[in-house]
């Protein structure tokens, strides 16, 4: 019951913003209003993590009933430890957000209840999606996240919002009815087999014919490949996010791309373990790729919030390779990924996003010096910039390190290369960060003004969790890492032998060690 | 010769046929509304004639579906084969059976939406849509001296009426005599409504008239068709046919040429490529509330006629006709989707939109899935029943929109008039764009459980890649829906931009009935479902 009312919470305060009246400018209201649910619903997210068994594994907190029965769909929730992570990170993230889009411009201001009601829907249909353990369920939600996106893209963003828009909603729309083609083949299949049921228990209980299961799964895949994004599917994501306000951005790469790499996981691994090992080298492929090429294209941009987008493209590259090695070290490491890269991509958007409304402009090109009069600014970004180069000492590190060190013991030409992706990064990073901030102060940037306290308080939470993640991680992983080995050992390929010989006894070295 | 004149008993016993009149109640008290209708016209005094026309059509369709309900429960009791439910009545040229009362079930309610369309009269001044004298020539004297009477022709309730009862026993006939008598009942009145616009009437006359020849045309197809089947079969019962078929062991081309002929005039009815040119004309001239009425009743009562046929009757060749389907699906499908998006008219676009969904609801007709009799599987027929009642509702819905966005000369469907529409007044604007997203078959709405169960009785036919063509034409039909959003929403208004006439609590009502029924099937769609797969198969 918990996770439906989890879930319910911001839905219904997004449906409570719409139905609010109107009020005359700076419509306060709205923006409190907004703020509260979110911080209720990160409450409830901290009671639902407070009643988790670490522990115990599995599906817990579930809840089960029946919803469409000839379809065999129910509505069944449930949360491993993957999904509590991911819910936590859409509840964390969710006020941060709101309390920065305090300050955003909207073309047309009256819309501000809108604006607001559109980000509570987001959130509430991403803990759906991330609690669901019912295909049909999870494929609805996955899909309904589109409409609230297109929405904030379209009527929010900058100049060629509509444009980004409907490019996002195609992209993704295409993506999300192949994988209906699957789905729609999960039912009949599972109808053969006698009665039709969406349930994840029972879809993993079903025998598929090798090419059947293949197709199926590249039906999945294609949606979460498209949504992760994974090149060469990638092109709508520096349009959207150099369109879209920064809270959208944050709201779409943060958390609603997530639910590709966690659908990869629980759909992808869990449903068709044995297409995924046959698709994992060409996925590998393609996630290092991602990897170098979202990096050299960020190292290229001017455009502050398309680079940020193309490092994304790059972060997510280590998350998907993570997840196809197999490893319980990689796994472990993209899931905690995805959960730091929201961190440090959530603030690196917002604080930019507050550079370039003061700035006018997103061209790196325009910004120079600002650190002079905006240093608390500039800290900000170094930090929230650094997180995302992956220093030591900062949450992505770890995560960035355990999935090469998992891929390592799986290939080691996909890792080398990926490593690459690390140097990269520092590249794009640092360039972006000695452009904008140091040096003489640059004509026009005069009136960029030092951080408010609102700002610093929706930033501070970030911070304070990109470094504190970044020193002690294990809380963390004490809740992923139950659930990646139920997930590892479903796909049932196991952790490789180390090659070199290690003084344990055999039983060991098979259970396989993390990190 | 003058022995067999005198004596009568010489004359070998005529029984009266045997009508079952409490299982056909619907359809009589449609037909018989209809008459009353004629007889209203001729003796009810003009001043409030329009009003006992529209409560006694409403009345009438309120009972009808009253009945059909009692109808469709009662079904159980009758007898029928392992899982076709009802009975063949009327002397075998009616098959009142679980689909076709269905079918009944949905008609009724598209007819009861479209009659309070028809009866909206506060956007023109007072006036309803339709034409005051149909006989005057457009521009002329007397069709100003018309209008300046305030003349109404309330002969459109009883047209409408007729047609709904030609659309009922369309869905229904279980012999191709009845079937092509049925077709006409429902047509003629059509052709003729279509022609009754108040605003831009040469439109409205051409499509009149376009519609009536090209129906006209493909009606001589259904009727070679028949004589060709007849001479096959030897029989207009479908189940002869069915006999026929299913045991032949030659005439081959007799029976495909039968088929072809059948099939060019039904595909006709349902807008399908290539026999789909009238769609866009008639839908963009028609009066709105017919459109309508049009879009959502001709294609859910052909759609039955179709599957009835070819179910029925032609199902043991349907290895013949089904790869011919299939092609005709797929350039539907694709055709609908791609040459809309490049319409400019508000109607047009819905019309190629139509012509798209034609092609989804082939798609789950060549699936053929009947179902087994311990399975609960989506069967062909009931994700087509599904499709059609979300389909429908939904276009009278968006239809009933179009009514409401006018400038000086009446509804503005230009779509570049449409821009800005989401920022004057965002509860219309809205509903449009939830019928658009559900056209689209996004989730959370009506259209996405109808495709998904015409892409599962696809796939459950054997077809699974007709489903992954379906997918990507649904992502292509996507773009054009979105791209009103876009327009509605995203874009400024051009100029004065286009003002929104406040509408009577009667398309007030067809607003709210289709939101709530496109949103509530997106949601809960399981009772309806439910009631289509308990439907069951035909009986023959």
């Amino acid at each position: 019951m918990i996770l439906s009312i989890l879930a319910a919470t911001p839905i219904a305060g997004a449906v409570l913003l719409a139905l609010l009246p109107r009020e005359p400018a700076p419509h306060h209201r709205a923006k409190y209003v907004a703020l509260g649910v979110s911080l209720i619903t990160l409450v409830l997210s901290l009671v639902v993590m407070a009643k988790f068994d670490q522990d115990a594994g599995g599906y817990q907190l579930t809840e089960k009933h029946e919803w469409i029965k000839v379809f065999g769909a129910y509505y069944s929730l449930g949360v491993n430890g993957i999904g509590i992570t991911l819910i936590l990170l859409t509840t964390i993230l969710t006020p941060i957000v709101i309390l920065a889009a305090f300050g955003d411009r909207l073309p047309d201001p009256k819309s501000t209840n809108a604006y607001f009601a559109w980000m509570l829907a987001v959130e509430g249909l991403a803990i759906g999606a991330f609690a669901a353990t019912d295909a049909f369920l999870f494929y609805v939600l996955f899909e309904a996240t589109l409409i609230p996106l297109y929405f904030l893209i379209g009527s929010f963003g900058g100049p060629n919002r509509s444009y980004a828009a409907v490019k996002f909603l195609i992209y993704n729309l295409v993506g999300g009815l192949l994988m209906l083609a699957s789905i729609v083949g999960l039912y009949v299949i599972s109808a053969r087999q006698g009665d039709a049921s969406f349930l994840l228990s029972d879809l993993q209980n079903l025998d598929f014919s090798t090419n059947t299961e293949r197709l199926l799964f590249l039906g999945f895949m294609a949606a979460f490949a498209i949504k992760a994004p994974l090149w060469p599917l990638h092109t709508w994501l520096p349009d959207a996010a150099g369109q879209a306000t920064p809270g959208t951005s944050v709201l779409m790469v943060s958390v609603i791309d997530k639910i590709g790499t966690f659908g990869m996981i629980r759909w992808c691994l869990g449903l068709f373990p044995g297409a995924s090992d046959w698709a994992s080298p060409v996925v590998i492929v393609l996630a290092v790729i991602s990897i170098l090429y979202g990096a050299l294209l960020a190292i290229g941009q001017d455009d502050i919030r398309r680079l940020i987008a193309f490092t994304s493209v790059s972060h997510f590259g280590f998350i998907i390779l993570g997840i196809f090695a197999f490893t319980t070290t990689s796994l472990a490491g993209s899931t905690l990924y995805m959960f730091n890269h929201g961190l440090s991509t959530a603030a690196l958007f917002l604080v930019t996003g507050m550079m370039i409304a003061r700035r006018g402009s997103a061209r790196i090109s325009d910004f120079g010096g600002v650190q002079k009069i905006a240093p608390i600014m500039s800290g900000v970004l170094l930090v929230a910039g650094l997180s995302s180069l992956s220093l030591p000492g900062l949450a992505p590190f770890i995560s960035e390190f355990l999935v090469l060190a998992g891929t390592f013991t799986r290939s080691i030409p996909a890792a080398a290369f990926a490593t690459l992706g690390i140097v990269l990064a520092a590249l794009y990073i640092l360039i972006m960060y000695q452009r904008v901030m140091t040096g003489p102060l640059k004509a026009g940037n005069e009136g960029v003004s030092d951080l408010d306290h609102r700002e610093m308080a929706s930033l501070t939470p970030a911070i304070i969790l990109i470094v504190g993640l970044g020193f002690f991680p294990q809380p963390l992983l004490n809740v992923i890492n139950p659930a990646i080995d139920e997930v590892i050992s479903h796909v049932g390929k196991g952790d490789p032998a180390p090659k070199t010989p290690v003084q344990i006894d055999e039983s060991a070295t098979q259970e396989g060690g993390h990190g | 010769m003058i022995a067999t004149f005198s004596s009568a008993t010489d004359l070998p016993p005529i029984s009266a046929p045997d009508i079952e009149y409490s299982l056909l109640a619907p359809v009589f008290i449609i037909a018989g509304v209809a008459v009353l209708g004629v007889i209203v016209e001729a003796f009810w005094p003009r001043s409030s004639r329009f009003l006992v026309q529209a409560g006694l059509a409403v009345v009438g369709i309120v009972a009808a579906f009253a009945d059909t309900i009692w109808v469709f429960t009662d079904l159980d009791k009758l007898d029928g084969s392992r899982l076709a439910r009802g009975q063949v009545a009327a002397e075998g040229a009616l098959a009142v059976d679980g689909p076709g009362v269905f079918a009944w079930g949905i008609l009724l309610i598209f007819g009861f939406l479209s009659m309070l369309l028809f009866a909206e009269r506060r956007l023109e001044g007072g006036l309803s849509g339709f034409t005051g004298r149909a006989a005057d020539a457009p521009g002329s004297a007397s069709e100003a001296e018309a209008i300046k009477h305030r003349v109404e022709h309330t002969e459109v309730f009883p047209l409408a009426l007729f047609a709904l009862v030609g659309m009922m026993l369309f869905a229904t006939s279980n012999d191709l005599l009845t079937m092509f008598v049925a077709l006409e009942v429902l047509s003629l009145p059509l052709y003729l409504l279509c022609g009754l616009a108040r605003r831009r009437r040469l439109m409205s006359q051409e499509a009149a008239l376009k519609y009536f020849l090209l129906g006209a045309f493909s009606s001589v197809f259904f009727l070679y068709g028949i004589a060709l089947t007849y001479g096959y079969a030897g029989s207009f019962r479908l189940s002869d046919i069915d006999v026929a078929v299913t045991n032949r062991t030659g005439g081959e081309n007799m029976l495909l040429a039968a088929t072809a002929l059948m099939a060019v005039g039904l595909l006709f009815k349902i807008g399908a490529v290539p026999f789909h040119t009238w769609t866009p004309d008639v839908y963009q001239g028609a009066p709105t509330p017919v459109t309508a009425f049009m879009a959502a009743g001709t294609k859910a009562a052909a759609f039955l006629a179709l599957l009835r046929v070819f179910f029925v009757a032609f199902g043991g060749s349907s290895w013949d006709w089904r790869p011919i389907i299939v092609a005709v699906a797929i350039i539907t499908m694709f055709l609908g989707a791609v040459v809309s998006i490049s319409q400019t008219d508000v109607k047009r676009m819905l019309a190629y939109s139509s012509i798209a969904h034609a092609g989804f609801l082939l798609v789950g007709f060549v699936g053929a899935y009947a179902g087994a009799k311990d399975s609960s599987r989506i069967t062909s027929t009931s994700s087509i029943l599904f499709y059609l009642t979300v389909y429908g509702v939904s276009s009278i819905g968006a239809f009933a929109v179009v009514t409401l966005v006018r400038d000086s000369g009446g509804e503005t469907t230009h779509l570049s008039k449409w821009a800005g529409l989401g920022k004057t007044s965002p509860v219309l604007a809205g509903s449009f764009a939830l019928f658009m997203l559900s056209f689209a078959g996004i989730p959370l709405t009506g259209g996405f459980i109808g495709k998904w169960t015409v892409f599962s009785a696809a796939w459950s036919g054997g077809f699974w890649w007709l489903v992954v063509i379906g997918v990507l034409v649904s992502a292509l039909a996507a773009y054009f829906y979105v791209r009103v959003i876009v327009l509605m929403f995203f874009t400024e208004p051009v100029g004065e931009g286009p003002t929104v006439a406040v509408p009577s609590v009667l398309t007030t009502t067809v607003l709210a009935v289709a939101v709530i029924a496109t949103l509530g099937l997106g949601i809960i769609p399981g009772p309806l479902l439910d009631l289509a797969q308990h439907a069951g198969a035909f009986v023959r």
